[in-house]
């Protein structure tokens, strides 16, 4: 790329364009948190000219965002927990060894990503009510039923990137070990592991995201008792008031552990996303 | 007591070692595999293929309300599902035609917006500037942000009396306030919405990819007097390529079935002009409680979906092989 006046305009406008795409909805998030209820509910202003923090203390009042808090933290940490075991355990099967199936195991699992969400839902929900009637095992409506569907919906992406990431490390770290006299899973432990950390740092924190972020199911299996987040902010709607003062409040709040989460392991994901991509 | 062994790849290489074969060794590495990938298999068998194929059996019987607890008794409804679904003559099939025409409407315009302006900043960031990182973690914030935090934020701003959107069209001049989450306007909406988060998707790989494109190549280029344009056509374009063929049908797949972005921005009050075919078949089954008929519209859509994936990789592929 040549640096010449004619590209650094065409930056110049990228730049302010789409900076001004993103950053004005999270400006509007942001000063819209701090307004009172009467500002948000009369003409728009830029400048919060009542600043007050009473949303985010309200928000935690009006509807039982606290609980919606934890039931999010437990599904998403223990869905993404799971799912990142597996996925190492998988994708170290794929990189390490030949077996027979196992190209048709990558492609079927990946595959299975691109499903549309809708497919399954209605088949899944059924299986859990009647799974549910006949052992008594409660699926939907709890945090159980939410952790084993989320932890899949990341699994695919996270073998993927896993395996990229595993190949990468050189095979002759694996035999030192094993001549060490460790096991395959011993190398796996002590030697691919720790060199793969930063991949996979960036499968758990997209496993996390996954699972946060997630609507469609979330909005069928769940009940008042394990309503997450990204169901649970509907209810500052009520029939008389939306308190878009604290829908916006609570949308920072839920948004910035993700948000740090993701930007402090950017180039890792990056890294992981490439090593997919160009494969 | 062996791993397969394998000539080391040096790690600066692209990592090849996937599709190079590794030899079987007898014993442990015998049935390990097997184990290691044993529960990822079992749980994509009970959340993802046992599902679609109940979800099949589903679109051939007759599942309304009264049957979903005990479903065994659902009666045969043979194809019948399918063709109200297509009938277009009805109610149901025009629905969901018009969703479906509406969908690819809003799909081939978001994934275009979302490459060009993905396109447009990664080759704006390519050559290194004073503030670079910041405005690249930046433009990874929409990316990074929970789906409905985004959406429920615009939501907010295309509120008719109170959003910031028609504010600023009055103070621009004009007369009078357009409803932007029901009528026409809806589609827009959508696509803006959706752009907004999945442009910066596009960014992040595009981005990445031009991070494996040698630096020579441009000085080369520069050196036979080929200007910024030519250079982004000749080698830009083509080193990316591989990156393009993936990105463009997995943005394609998801927009196609985006569900978030119309269940907040519309709740279950979907406008004709913004109903996405997720979002219809989701309303279809659940408000009617047929989960047969809802069944049966979803197999459509992965067959839709199975058939442009299937020739997208076939012309695609072919284009390749010939060059």
């Amino acid at each position: 790329m040549l640096e010449t006046k004619g590209f650094k305009a065409y930056r110049a406008v990228v730049l302010v364009v789409l900076g001004l795409f993103v950053t004005i909805p999270l400006y509007v998030m942001v000063t819209s948190s701090l307004k009172p209820l009467k500002d948000v509910q009369g003409a728009f202003t830029w400048w919060p000219s009542n600043l007050t923090i009473a949303p985010f203390i309200d928000m935690w009042k009006t509807v039982p965002l606290a609980r919606y808090f934890v039931n999010s933290t437990i599904v998403s940490v223990v869905a993404t927990l799971l799912s990142v075991a597996l996925a190492i355990l998988a994708a170290f099967a794929v990189s390490r060894f030949k077996f027979r199936g196992r190209t048709v195991f990558t492609t079927t699992v990946l595959s299975t990503q691109m499903f549309p969400g809708v497919l399954f839902l209605l088949p899944l929900f059924l299986i859990f009510v009647n799974i549910n009637n006949q052992f008594g095992l409660q699926l939907v409506g709890t945090r159980l039923g939410l952790i084993i569907t989320y932890l899949t919906f990341s699994l695919p992406f996270s073998i993927w990137m896993l395996a990229g990431y595993f190949d990468s490390i050189p095979r002759e770290l694996d035999e030192a070990a094993l001549v060490d006299g460790c096991g395959p899973m011993g190398a796996l432990w002590r030697v691919v592991l720790p060199a793969a950390r930063p991949g996979v740092i960036a499968v758990a924190i997209y496993s996390f995201m996954t699972a946060w972020g997630e609507v469609l199911f979330a909005s069928v299996m769940t009940t008042e008792a394990n309503r997450t987040l990204s169901v649970g902010l509907r209810q500052y709607s009520t029939q008389t008031n939306i308190y878009w003062n604290q829908i916006m409040a609570a949308a920072l709040v839920v948004s910035i552990p993700v948000v740090i989460g993701f930007l402090l392991a950017q180039r890792h994901f990056v890294a992981g996303v490439t090593a997919g991509a160009v494969k | 007591m062996s791993v397969a062994t394998h000539e080391a790849t040096p790690a600066a290489t692209k990592p090849p070692a996937r599709k190079s074969k590794p030899e079987i060794r007898p014993g442990l590495s015998r049935w390990l595999p097997y184990a290691l990938v044993a529960p990822a298999v079992l749980m994509e068998l009970v959340i993802h293929i046992i599902p679609m194929l109940v979800g099949i059996w589903m679109s051939f019987v007759k599942l309304t309300k009264f049957f979903i607890a005990n479903w065994s008794a659902a009666p045969s409804a043979g194809i019948n599902n399918y063709k109200v679904a297509l009938d277009f003559d009805n109610a149901v099939g025009e629905g969901l035609l018009k969703s479906f025409g509406v969908t690819l409407i809003f799909s081939l315009v978001t994934v275009a917006l979302s490459w060009v302006l993905g396109m447009a900043a990664a080759v704006a960031l390519q050559p290194t500037f004073r503030g670079r990182s910041l405005v690249r973690t930046l433009f990874l914030v929409p990316y990074a942000l929970p789906a409905y935090a985004g959406i429920l934020t615009w939501n907010f701003m295309l509120q008719r009396d109170t959003g910031a959107v028609n504010h600023v069209l009055t103070q621009l001049g004009a007369d009078d306030k357009p409803f932007w989450l029901i009528g026409s306007n809806a589609l827009f909406s959508l696509i803006t919405v959706a752009t907004w988060k999945l442009w910066t998707f596009a960014f992040l790989t595009l981005m990445a990819g031009l991070q494996s494109i040698p630096r020579d190549q441009y000085e080369a280029a520069a050196v036979d007097g080929a200007g910024n344009l030519r250079q982004w056509r000749n080698i830009t374009l083509p080193a990316l390529r591989p990156v393009n063929l993936v990105l463009v049908l997995v943005l394609f797949l998801w927009t196609f079935s985006d569900f978030n972005t119309p269940y907040v921005l519309f709740g279950t009050a979907q406008p004709p002009a913004g109903d996405l075919i997720t979002f219809h078949i989701y309303n279809a089954s659940f408000l009617t409680w047929n989960f047969g008929s809802g069944a049966a519209m979803s197999v459509l859509l992965l067959i839709f979906l199975m058939i442009v994936t299937g020739i997208y990789l076939f012309v695609t592929g072919r284009k390749t092989r010939r060059a």
